[in-house]
């Protein structure tokens, strides 16, 4: 009996996580499903044509976006990878890497602040626009913020593939006397076509699930996707039946999507992992330099012009009077609180899976590794939104949903978060076991003695990766709060759309400005303790 | 350790604002321009303080529907006692949910064009849906709902989303009395005309008076905001042709509300002056009780609709559903 409670001990603290994620997802179908059929014929009848124009415009705005993310992303990478050694290509680098870490509403602030009806740009546009420039909402708004966030994701990811051309191909085509057609034609082209499935794709799958981008930018019921309309049901017309019937309908779309993408084998977490210049022998004639010189310049100023725009006007603000006001204080605080619970919470389910992960695959049971390993990602296939509308539908059945809000939003959260976490967590984990597991079992060093003696020391600095990284994704979000928040619970997004929504731009520039730099140091943090992690153990 | 001490701290943190207040309060939601600096809200709620040596707390909901939406999902959960600000196009499906108690209140004081019979809303304004047009952007605003919707579709209009907003659903049921059958082509026909839907009528307002449209969807009685507090005429209602549907705003106690003493003062204080005097020059609206001051002359210079429409109550409750539906098919095409 002592050793079959020994044998599964260890395993505790991963299956509570996994529990915690099968309650939380569970939860909220069990909730869509006892709503859907307690209302069954008026489930059925939200099947309507605004449900069937939903979805394609759902669809329509991912593949728009998708192709004016991809296509463009193909010249600007090639011109990056042409190009390897040029003064400020590794700030390009690093640049096309911030808008991942922006949180959504921020960045649609930042398109606003450039496109609006009181955009930096309105005056310009205004002169050629017949009767006055009338500001960037609906689809035009929607792909250029989503194209915002997935060029430089796609440049970035293209770039990885361009640079695994084996530099003696370069300098044998360049020996050849190859142009730039030939070249493109004969080795760029075929690592690029293996490469671009797997990026479309994904980015597909970012912007079929999209909700603050198009919350804030679509400006009407004609440019609504289903996310934003699963929220409109449960706050606009408390419809529970049309929420079930748009739910069941935006999983099928992503499990959809998802199983594609795996078929295609895609990096469905997106993480570019650079190299950083090497000798390369390239021949660029002038027009080829030309050429990819606007493609890099162009796509910089696309990049960089929303960021330029939060700041500018976000100092334009009245930030003195904002930091001293208290609803701000409150929705900061709150805000606070929420992310570090959130990430808390995050980090410490992302050690367990791992932990138990790594302990079922080391004694031999490889079903139970797997599991705890799709445990995980499973998590990623789910919108927030869903399970949102699913535990708010639930939970109104027993007590009052606002009063149980914030676990909601710091539960929710923290799951969403924790397939990341696990990705800073999982490597050190796993290796620090293989390093250290004999000798705990030769010493008998279990449980509490072995967490705090050993692996602390060494888990101290991607858990601190993980947690900042969580705190980021938390502190940015607005999907859930949208659903959950009220004048009880505010967050700083959510004083941000609240103060958009009554047109007070000033004050919502402002607010970006601020989130954006919270965001951002986070991030910035969290890849710096994660490189210094990977330079201690390289 | 001290991971587990900021786990602590943040949960205590949430819990604060539960903790129990000591003297009587009561808890009044309603729609958010009602609580505004610019709104009755503020003043009203010194002058109930004073009578009643209690605490007044108003929450603000988007607008008249999200507000019935937010009471309906909280349920028999819900803080409100008083619930302010729902329509008579609202008040059959409220009273369908049992979450609101009779009033119990004297209606002596009630003053409305006809007669107010019922026992659970207590009406405290009224007025009448208008377009407001800017007179210096648009010189020849249209003459009825016909032209509206058949106009230049370059002279924009900011209207309210049916959804949240008791405008947004006045519009709507404007169109219906007029069009009938026909709606939903007449909003495939307007849609062109409507730079955004907001959810709520500040929102729409501010974009109007910000200059980003010529023409809003308001009341009758905007214009004399601008008259009486701005001294301008700019800012004028088209009146129609085929009349102007008509809103009586009501408020009501809930069935948690009833085992409040002061929630029924409060409604009985609504009928009053001290509630009364306030409504025409902060919430611009037709009194629809008894006023101790007389109504501004700026009153008497605003279009007086040719009809008034309105839908009853029990009509609206069994066709809402359906008729914004119709809406949202005919917006998203």
């Amino acid at each position: 009996m002592s050793t079959s409670a020994r044998s599964v001990r260890p395993l505790l603290p991963g299956i509570v996580s996994l529990g915690v994620i099968v309650v939380l997802i569970g939860g909220a179908f069990g909730g869509l499903l006892v709503e859907g059929f307690r209302d069954l014929s008026r489930a059925i009848a939200a099947f309507d044509g605004y449900m069937l124009r939903l979805i394609r415009f759902t669809l329509l705005q991912a593949l728009l976006s998708t192709l004016f993310s991809v296509v463009p992303a193909i010249a600007v990478a090639r011109a990056l990878s042409r190009h390897p050694v040029f003064w400020g290509r590794s700030f390009i680098l690093k640049l096309f890497a911030v808008p991942l870490a922006l949180p959504a509403l921020v960045a649609a602030m930042g398109v606003l602040a450039l496109f609006g009806r009181a955009g930096l740009f309105a005056p310009l546009l205004s002169s050629f626009w017949d009767g006055g420039w009338p500001g960037i909402y609906g689809l035009a708004g929607i792909l250029v913020a989503h194209v915002f966030f997935n060029l430089p994701l796609a440049t970035r990811l293209l770039v990885e593939a361009l640079d695994t051309v084996p530099g003696d191909q370069l300098r044998l085509a360049s020996q050849l006397g190859m142009g730039a057609g030939a070249s493109f034609r004969l080795i760029e082209w075929p690592v690029l076509r293996a490469a671009i499935p797997g990026v479309a794709g994904l980015i597909f799958m970012l912007c079929i699930t999209s909700f603050t981008i198009v919350l804030t930018l679509g400006g009407g019921p004609a440019a609504s996707t289903l996310e934003v309309a699963i929220y409109q049901a449960l706050r606009f017309d408390f419809d529970l039946a049309r929420a079930v019937a748009l739910t069941v309908i935006q999983i099928a779309l992503t499990l959809v999507v998802v199983t594609g993408l795996i078929r295609l084998g895609a990096n469905v977490t997106g993480e570019a992992n650079l190299v950083v210049a090497r000798q390369r022998y390239v021949n660029v004639g002038p027009q080829e330099l030309l050429f990819n010189a606007i493609c890099i310049v162009l796509a910089l100023l696309f990049v960089a012009g929303p960021m330029v725009a939060i700041v500018v006007s976000g100092l334009k603000a009245d930030l003195g009077r904002l930091l001293s006001e208290s609803s701000f204080h409150r929705a900061l605080g709150t805000s606070l609180v929420l992310a570090v619970v959130s990430a808390t919470l995050a980090a410490t389910l992302a050690w367990a899976l791992a932990a138990a992960r790594s302990y079922s695959s080391g004694s031999g049971a490889t079903f139970l590794a797997s599991i705890f390993d799709t445990g995980a990602s499973f998590v990623l296939v789910v919108p927030p939104i869903v399970i949102g509308a699913g535990w708010f539908v639930l939970l109104r059945h027993f007590t009052d949903v606002f009063s149980v809000a914030p676990i909601m939003v710091a539960l929710v959260n923290a799951v969403m978060a924790m397939p990341f976490a696990l990705r800073a967590i999982r490597p050190a984990h796993d290796a620090a076991a293989e390093r250290h597991d004999r000798l705990c079992l030769s010493l008998g060093i279990t449980g509490w003695n072995r967490l705090r003696l050993i692996e602390w020391p060494v888990l101290r600095r991607p858990f601190a990766t993980a947690f900042a990284f969580a705190m980021a994704l938390s502190l940015g979000d607005l999907g859930v709060i949208a659903l959950f928040g009220s004048e009880g619970l505010k967050t700083l997004p959510y004083l941000l759309y609240e103060r958009m929504g009554s047109y007070r731009t000033a004050d919502a520039a402002g607010l970006a400005l601020l989130l954006g730099l919270f965001c951002l140091t986070l991030i910035m943090i969290a890849d710096w303790l994660g490189r210094e992690e990977k330079d201690a153990r390289g | 350790m001290r991971l587990f001490a900021t786990l602590t701290a943040g949960v205590a943190l949430l819990l604060v604002p539960c903790v129990a207040q000591a003297k009587g309060t009561l808890t009044v939601y309603t729609y958010e321009s009602f609580i505004a600096e610019w709104g009755p809200g503020p003043q009203i709620e010194k002058t109930f303080e004073a009578e009643c040596d209690c605490d007044v707390k108003f929450v603000g909901v988007a607008d008249g529907v999200a507000l019935l939406n937010r009471v309906k999902l909280e349920g028999t959960s819900t803080k409100a006692d008083i619930v302010l600000g729902l329509d008579t196009n609202l008040t059959a499906e409220a009273r369908e949910t049992g979450l609101f108690a009779p009033s119990g209140i004297d209606l002596s004081n009630v003053s409305l064009p006809e007669k107010w019979t019922d026992e659970i809303f207590v009406p405290f304004d009224y007025g009448y849906f208008a377009v407001i047009y800017d007179t210096e952007a648009l010189k020849t605003p249209p003459a009825s709902l016909k032209e509206l919707v058949e106009g230049d579709s370059s002279e924009k209009i900011v209207i309210q989303d049916p959804r949240t907003s008791t405008p947004g659903l006045g519009l709507l049921l404007w169109v219906k009395s007029v069009y009938g059958d026909q709606s939903a082509g007449a909003w495939e026909k307007l849609k062109d005309r409507v730079l955004t839907v907001t959810p709520g009528w500040s929102e729409a307002y501010g974009l109007f008076t910000k200059g980003e449209a010529p023409m809003v969807l308001s009341y009758t009685t905007s214009p004399a905001y601008h008259m009486i507090a701005e001294d301008t005429d700019r800012y004028q209602a088209a009146a129609f042709s085929e009349g102007h549907y008509m809103q009586i705003e009501v408020g009501a106690i809930t069935t948690n509300g009833a085992s409040n003493p002061l929630a029924a003062k409060f409604l009985e204080f609504m009928t009053g002056p001290g509630f009364q005097d306030a409504i025409p020059e902060t919430n611009w609206m037709y009194p629809a009780g008894k006023m101790d001051t007389a109504l501004n002359p700026a009153f008497d210079k605003l279009v007086k609709p040719s009809k008034s429409l309105l839908f009853s109550s029990e009509e609206v409750a069994k066709n809402r559903k359906e008729w914004v539906d119709e809406w949202l098919d005919a917006m998203s095409k």
